[in-house]
C-alpha cells in the first residue's frame, strides 16, 4: 500500500519549486535528486563546497577531488561553483539555501528533529553538518518510513533520541502520507491509497488531525531502476 | 640616528628569505623542499588544524611525516579522523594524538579511532561541522566569540552560554585557533599563494587563515607571478611553507 523509496522521492521533488537551492541529507534523500519534473531548474548544495552538483560519473570519469557530502564522486553541471567550506556552511547557518530534506529517526509535533543519533547507537557519535542544515534552512523537510522497521513510529509527541535541532521541521514526507508540522501540531495533508485516517493515526505516536482538502498520496511506479 | 637595535619590529620578518643567486637581493620564498623543513619546530602538545573531507583534500604526506617529526600530545582538528592506516590514521595509530576534534568519525574504515577511543587512549570532541568551521574563521578574523542556533536545544549545546535572538535560543562559541595548519592545495607559488582542486578545496582556506604556521602541501610549485591573482583563493599572507608533495597516481 505504502510508497517505496523512490516514490517518496518522487513526491517529494514535485513540490520543489523551480530555481531552489537545495540541500539534500546524506542518504535516501539523495534520491529526490532523480525525480526532479522536466523543465526545473534546481541548483544542488553539497556542503563540502559545491553548488550545481550533478548526478554520478561513468565510472572511468571519477575524480575523488569531487565529491559529495556522503564522500561518493559527483560530477558539476554547467554554471556549478566550488568555494571553501566556511562559505559553504554560511550559505546553510545563514539561511541562503532555500530548502533541506533530511532523514529522521523521529519528529515531533513541534517539528523538533533526532537524525543523528540513537539511544542504541554503539557507534561513536557523529553529528556531520544535520545540526547546521536543520537549524539554518528556511524549510526544512523529512523523509522517513512512517514507522520504523519495528513498527515503532516515527512520529511522536516528543522525541526519545538526541535532538538535531528543535522546533525545525515544517513537513513530513513518509511512505503513507505527506504531513505539514504546524502550531497545532501535525495535520495530515494526503493519505496513501486505501488507507483512512484512523489507520494512520493507529501508525502516529502523536495527535494527527486531517487538513480540510485531504488528498490521496500517489505517485506512479518507478521500479528500482529509476533510482 | 637610530642603533640598530632601535629598528622597529616591523623590519624583522625575513624568516622565509632566501638569496636570489646572480642578482644578489633577498626574495621571499615560502617553498621548501623536504618534509623536515616543512614540518621543523611542531612542538608537542600542538593543535593542529587538519584540511580535507575525506581524503579529498587531506594532507595525507605531511601528517604521515608529522609521525618522523615527532611531535606528541596533539589535539587534531579535523572533519573526519581518518580512514585506513594511512595519514591521520597513521598519526594517531603512532599514538600521537591526545584529543581530535571532528564533526564525523565514521566513515567507511575508520578503524584506528574506533580502536583508540574504544581503549580510552584518545580524547574524542564531537562537534557540528559548520560550528567547527566558524569557529576557526572566528580565531582567523579576531572574534572573541559568536553566538549561533546550531545545537541550541541539543546535546551538543548542553554546558553552552546560550541566550535568546529574534525569538530563537542561540548557543555561545569561541574562537578556535591552530598553533599548526597543515593543509593540502593543488598549487603554491614561491609567496604562498594558494589555489585548491574541485571539492578538495573544502577546510583548507579555512585552517590556512586560523592558525600561527600554515604549512601547505601541493602538487605543484611555481614562481610568484604564475598565478592568476583573480583566482587566487588563499592569499599568501595566510601560507608559512609550501611543500611540493607529487600526487599519488
Amino acid at each position: 500500500m505504502g510508497l517505496d523509496r523512490n516514490q517518496i522521492a518522487w513526491r517529494i521533488a514535485q513540490d520543489i519549486a523551480d530555481g531552489s537551492y537545495v540541500n539534500l541529507g546524506i542518504g535516501m534523500p539523495e534520491l529526490v535528486a532523480d525525480f526532479i519534473p522536466e523543465g526545473r531548474e534546481i541548483v544542488f548544495h553539497s556542503e563540502n563546497g559545491l553548488l550545481g552538483m550533478g548526478p554520478k560519473p561513468p565510472k572511468d570519469r571519477e575524480d575523488h577531488d569531487l565529491m559529495n557530502a556522503g564522500k561518493k564522486p559527483v560530477t558539476l553541471v554547467p554554471g556549478g561553483a566550488y568555494f571553501h567550506h566556511t562559505d559553504s556552511f554560511l550559505m546553510v547557518r545563514g539561511g541562503h539555501l532555500d530548502l533541506c530534506v533530511l532523514g529522521a529517526y523521529q519528529i515531533s509535533e513541534t517539528g523538533d528533529l533526532a537524525n543523528w543519533a540513537t539511544d542504541s547507537d554503539t557507534r561513536l557519535p557523529a553529528v556531520g553538518g544535520a545540526m547546521d542544515l536543520a537549524a539554518g534552512t528556511p524549510r526544512v523537510v523529512a523523509m522517513t518510513t512512517h514507522c520504523a522497521r519495528d513498527g515503532t513510529p516515527k512520529l511522536l509527541g516528543e522525541c526519545t533520541f538526541p535532538l538535531t535541532a528543535a522546533g525545525v521541521v515544517d513537513r513530513v514526507y513518509t511512505d503513507l502520507a505527506v504531513i505539514d508540522v504546524t502550531p497545532a501540531g501535525f495535520v495530515a495533508r494526503e493519505i496513501v491509497d486505501g488507507m483512512t485516517l484512523d489507520e494512520l493515526r493507529d501508525r502516529t505516536g502523536a495527535r494527527l488531525t486531517a487538513a480540510e482538502n485531504l488528498g490521496i498520496l500517489k505517485a506512479p511506479a518507478l521500479g528500482d531502476a529509476a533510482g | 640616528m637610530r642603533g640598530i637595535q632601535d629598528i622597529p619590529r616591523w623590519t624583522q620578518p625575513l624568516r622565509t628569505r632566501k638569496e636570489d643567486a646572480g642578482r644578489g637581493r633577498q626574495l621571499i620564498d615560502k617553498r621548501v623542499t623536504s618534509f623536515e623543513q616543512a614540518l621543523a619546530g611542531i612542538e608537542d602538545g600542538s593543535t593542529i588544524l587538519v584540511s580535507g573531507f575525506g581524503n579529498a583534500g587531506s594532507p595525507i604526506e605531511l601528517l604521515e611525516a608529522l609521525v618522523d617529526q615527532g611531535a606528541r600530545e596533539l589535539t587534531v582538528v579535523s572533519n573526519n579522523a581518518g580512514e585506513g592506516e594511512f595519514g591521520l590514521a597513521a598519526l594517531m595509530r603512532a599514538g600521537r594524538v591526545r584529543k581530535i576534534i571532528c564533526s564525523y568519525p565514521i566513515t567507511s574504515g575508520s578503524v584506528v579511532v574506533d580502536e583508540l577511543h574504544a581503549a580510552g587512549k584518545i580524547e574524542l570532541e564531537v562537534a557540528p561541522q559548520g560550528t567547527i568551521s566558524e569557529r576557526m574563521r572566528a580565531a582567523a578574523a579576531g572574534i572573541g566569540g559568536f553566538y549561533t542556533r546550531t545545537s541550541a536545544g541539543t546535546r551538543l549545546g548542553e554546558g553552552k552560554e546560550t541566550r535568546e535572538f529574534d525569538g530563537h535560543p542561540h548557543v555561545l562559541e569561541r574562537p578556535l585557533k591552530g598553533d599548526v595548519a597543515l593543509l593540502r592545495a593543488k598549487t603554491g607559488d614561491r609567496w604562498g599563494n594558494l589555489i585548491y582542486n574541485m571539492t578538495a578545496r573544502n577546510f583548507g582556506p579555512t585552517v590556512a587563515m586560523a592558525a600561527d604556521l600554515t604549512i601547505a602541501q601541493v602538487d605543484e610549485t611555481v614562481d610568484a607571478g604564475e598565478l592568476d591573482p583573480e583566482i587566487i583563493v588563499t592569499p599568501g599572507i595566510f601560507v608559512d611553507r609550501v611543500l611540493r608533495v607529487p600526487r599519488r597516481a
